[in-house]
């Protein structure tokens, strides 16, 4: 056997690179674990933002429908404005400046990405609507189209 | 009859690949007691071969009722339409599940159809483990495709006109994504062929490196092509102006890369110097299992987007189940085999091999970034809350490892094997540092760029200058080709992130409501609309903008369109693009904003192709570096076929 003069015996290098790397991925862990609470973006119906508003600047994601006859393209021909509801009839109303995805149509559903501004109009930075008839965003299953028409339509008559 | 030829081959696959199975393991179990081989277990590579044409058979046979548009197979009816252009009737057939498991399946075959006919360098029984693991995988994905995905499924009675394809997907860079990317999953999985076999035979030396590097260099490259284009598309399909999202069906493609970049640079230490055996071997396991992370996560359902065709949860649990087989299987054999291992060479610190060992350390942390980033909205919703992960968590955190790593890779090639001084590359080591130094100052004194942007353009700017070095004191005509891959691939390292840096830190986006004949400035370029038409395609009408481009040196018209598709009734945003030797002129048209105004989102992108060409480079290299190897092992072994000519000669004599 080589007996070791210079450094170290293969066995303890290959420990000392499992240790490094280990560690190394430790690091990887706290650091991803520290990040994803920290970046996380949480999902929001417009009941939760009700009940429970987030404060006012954080990075969230709402959900819901656009509400019927709420969108309106506001003077600058950029901005429009609309109104997301989800099943208990809270709405929320939103701003978003771009330009709208191709399926974002009132009755429809909607996700937006953006911040509650502390006159408690969520401002969206993206919007994603329904790609196609088989794809609806995993965070509004069971808000069907028909379910939304008939909360809504609960709602409407509910109100003078 | 074309759809039942096609299903017939599927299952003689099938049956061949057990027998593949079943010959492998007689080969390795029988040759270790007396020297005897078992007959049946010669039959392990013609079994291979001919199970890669039956596929091959298979696939042609799916490609042909697509070309027809045969209604009467309920996968055509479902996925594509009788007045779809021919190009993308063919591209429709691997454009849905069942057809890309096919393909996928296919180019597993046709992988150990070649390993069997033409690996010749390991001995029978090494050989012979590498068939017996190809043929366990492949089983599992046939058995996948038979019982719970039959492409060939007949309709009875046949549909009329057949549903027609998402036609986000009708689209050329569709008919190239999804192939490159299989190719490189299937390249990962028949190095871990290798290294099962390198476990089961306890031969982990620089041999198995040699065998295995051709297909991890293969592997690599296709996931680098399959990722750029999947980005490029998403850039000019999406209409989003962005050119990577962070979306967990990136991140699946995303993640094998990482884990094949970190293997092909242990598999040439291995190569090289026999150092980094266990090291390697586990990341050729690991590499292995991303590509099926990455299966599962795009092939069950289990994320909605348009990547998803699949909602069916029994399919899930099948792929999960594959899953736990094949990666608990792996890391269970490495578990028990690993202990048993020679130990591989020694290296300082300061060395090639310790600036290797960083930058593979550093990409597992990547890779844990990504993979935790991930898994986590899934584990999230398991326990009831919903999140997103986006950009703010991706970007600083895998920077914290991508950074260093960079750093390490202007000096690493540098450095010696085994043991080396800082002080022998001093002069170069000064230049890259100011080089590096001069440029962020620049960029701070001159520009309000962001940190990451800053770093990535000075970083590459001073590897666009280190990635040549290692020609210092070289002659030019006895450089190697795969050394000249290498520094092409880390040259083009400097330009892809130069291109993301450079969009990143100098984009100019204007979001306007104009009349037709009124001009907004963006960039070095005024943009006039002058009208808003409609047009007609095949199978799809658009409004299409007419828009004047002026200014630095262009005269041009763009016609981005917003379009309407019939069958499935869908819409999508064409954008419209102006390449210039320095970036990217992007606009897209959007709706009527009132008062006969009309939106539009314009985007002047400096140096963004850069991002799309550094990948090709990157690539290029990988097949260089191929090149070279197969070459040189080529020309090793005739050299050694003559020494033993000759000394058999000298014997007669």
């Amino acid at each position: 056997m080589n007996t070791q003069k210079t450094g170290l015996a293969p066995k303890h290098q290959r420990l000392i690179l499992v240790v490094v790397a280990l560690l190394v991925l430790v690091a990887a862990g706290m650091l991803a674990a520290w990040g994803l609470r920290s970046q996380a973006d949480y999902f929001y119906l417009p009941e939760d933002i009700a009940k429970n508003p987030p404060e006012p600047g954080r990075a969230i994601r709402l959900g819901g429908m656009v509400q019927q006859g709420s969108i309106r393209t506001l003077s600058d021909g950029v901005t429009i404005a609309f109104r997301v509801t989800g099943r208990e009839g809270n709405a929320i109303p939103v701003t978003y400046r771009g330009i709208v995805p191709d399926l974002f149509v009132e009755g429809s559903g909607v996700i937006a990405n953006g911040r509650l501004g502390t006159n408690g109009t969520f401002e969206a930075e993206t919007l994603l609507a329904k790609h196609d008839e088989n794809y609806t965003p995993r965070e509004l299953e069971g808000l069907s189209d028909q379910a939304m028409h008939e909360v809504l339509e609960e709602s409407a008559a509910g109100t003078p | 009859m074309i759809a039942e030829i096609g299903l017939a081959a599927l299952w003689l696959a099938a049956g061949l690949c057990a027998l593949q199975f079943i010959a492998g393991v007689l080969g390795v179990r029988e040759a270790g007691a007396d020297g005897a081989v078992h007959p049946v277990s010669a039959l392990a590579r013609p079994a291979a071969v001919v199970q890669g044409l039956l596929l091959l058979v298979a696939f042609a046979c799916l490609l042909r009722v697509f070309a027809v548009t045969d209604l009467s197979v309920s996968l055509v009816a479902d996925n594509s339409h009788v007045d779809k252009p021919f190009i993308y009737r063919l591209a429709a057939a691997w454009g849905n599940h069942e057809g890309s498991m096919l393909l996928w399946v296919t180019i597993l075959g046709l992988a150990g159809g070649l390993v069997a006919l033409f690996e010749r360098r390991m001995d029978d029984r090494f050989m012979k483990a590498v068939l017996a693991a190809q043929a366990f995988i492949a089983l599992g994905f046939l058995a996948f495709l038979l019982f719970s995905s039959n492409p060939f499924a007949r309709l009875n009675p046949p549909a009329d006109f057949g549903a027609g394809l998402n036609p986000l997907l009708q689209d050329i860079g569709l008919a190239f994504h999804p192939p490159t990317l299989y190719l490189g999953y299937v390249g990962l999985s028949v190095a871990f062929s290798f290294v099962v076999a390198g476990l089961v035979t306890r031969q982990a030396g620089p041999e198995l490196a040699r065998v295995m590097r051709p297909w991890v260099l293969a592997a690599w490259v296709a996931l680098t092509l399959g990722i750029a284009a999947g980005s490029y598309w998403a850039y000019y399909e999406l209409g989003w102006g962005g050119w990577w999202f962070w979306d967990p069906v990136e991140n699946a493609s995303l993640m094998p890369w990482l884990a094949a970049t970190a293997l092909l640079h242990s598999v040439s230490v291995l190569a090289a110097r026999d150092a980094l055996r266990t090291w390697t071997i586990m990341l050729g396991v690991v590499a292995f299992s991303m590509s099926m992370v990455g299966t599962f996560l795009v092939r069950s359902g289990i994320l909605t987007s348009v990547h998803a065709f699949a909602v069916d949860p029994e399919r899930g649990a099948f792929i999960l189940g594959l899953l736990a087989i094949y990666v608990g299987g792996g890391f269970g054999l490495f578990a028990l085999r690993a202990g048993a291992l020679a130990e591989g060479k020694r290296f300082a610190l300061v060395s090639r091999e310790g600036a290797l060992v960083f930058n593979n350390v550093m990409l597992s942390g990547i890779l844990a970034v990504v993979l935790l980033g991930t898994l986590y909205p899934l584990a999230a919703e398991a326990l009831g809350t919903r999140v997103s992960i986006g950009p703010p968590y991706y970007n600083p955190v895998s920077a914290i490892f991508a950074v260093p790593m960079l750093l390490v890779l202007l000096v690493g090639p540098l450095l010696r094997w085994k043991r080396d001084s800082l002080s022998r590359i001093a002069v170069p080591l000064a230049i890259v540092g100011a080089l590096l130094a001069a440029s962020v100052t620049v960029l701070l004194l001159f520009t309000d760029a962001g940190v990451l942007p800053i770093l990535g353009l000075a970083i590459a700017v001073a590897l666009a200058l280190a990635s040549w070095l290692p020609l210092r004191g070289r002659k030019l005509k006895r450089v190697p080709l795969a050394l000249w891959g290498s520094m092409l691939a880390h040259f083009g390292v400097a330009v892809s992130l130069a291109g993301m840096a450079s969009e990143t830190a100098f984009s100019i986006e204007r979001l306007v409501a104009v009349e037709a004949g009124e001009s907004v400035a963006v960039g070095p370029y005024q943009v006039t609309l002058q009208e808003v038409d409609p047009v007609a395609g095949p199978n799809w009408t658009a409004l299409e903008g007419r828009l004047a481009i002026t200014g630095g040196g262009v005269d041009t018209v763009l016609r981005p369109q917003a379009r309407y598709f019939t069958d499935p009734p869908q819409s999508t945003s064409e954008s419209a693009l102006l390449t210039r030797w320095d970036g990217q002129f992007y606009a897209i048209l959007g709706d009527a904003a009132g008062e006969g105004r009309w939106q539009l989102r314009l985007w002047w992108k400096p140096f963004v192709t850069l991002i799309w060409y550094g990948a090709l480079l990157i690539a290029l290299g990988g097949l260089l570096s191929i090149f070279g190897h197969l070459r040189a092992s080529a020309r090793s072994r005739r050299i050694r076929e003559e020494v033993a000519r000759r000394r058999a000669e000298k014997a007669l004599l």
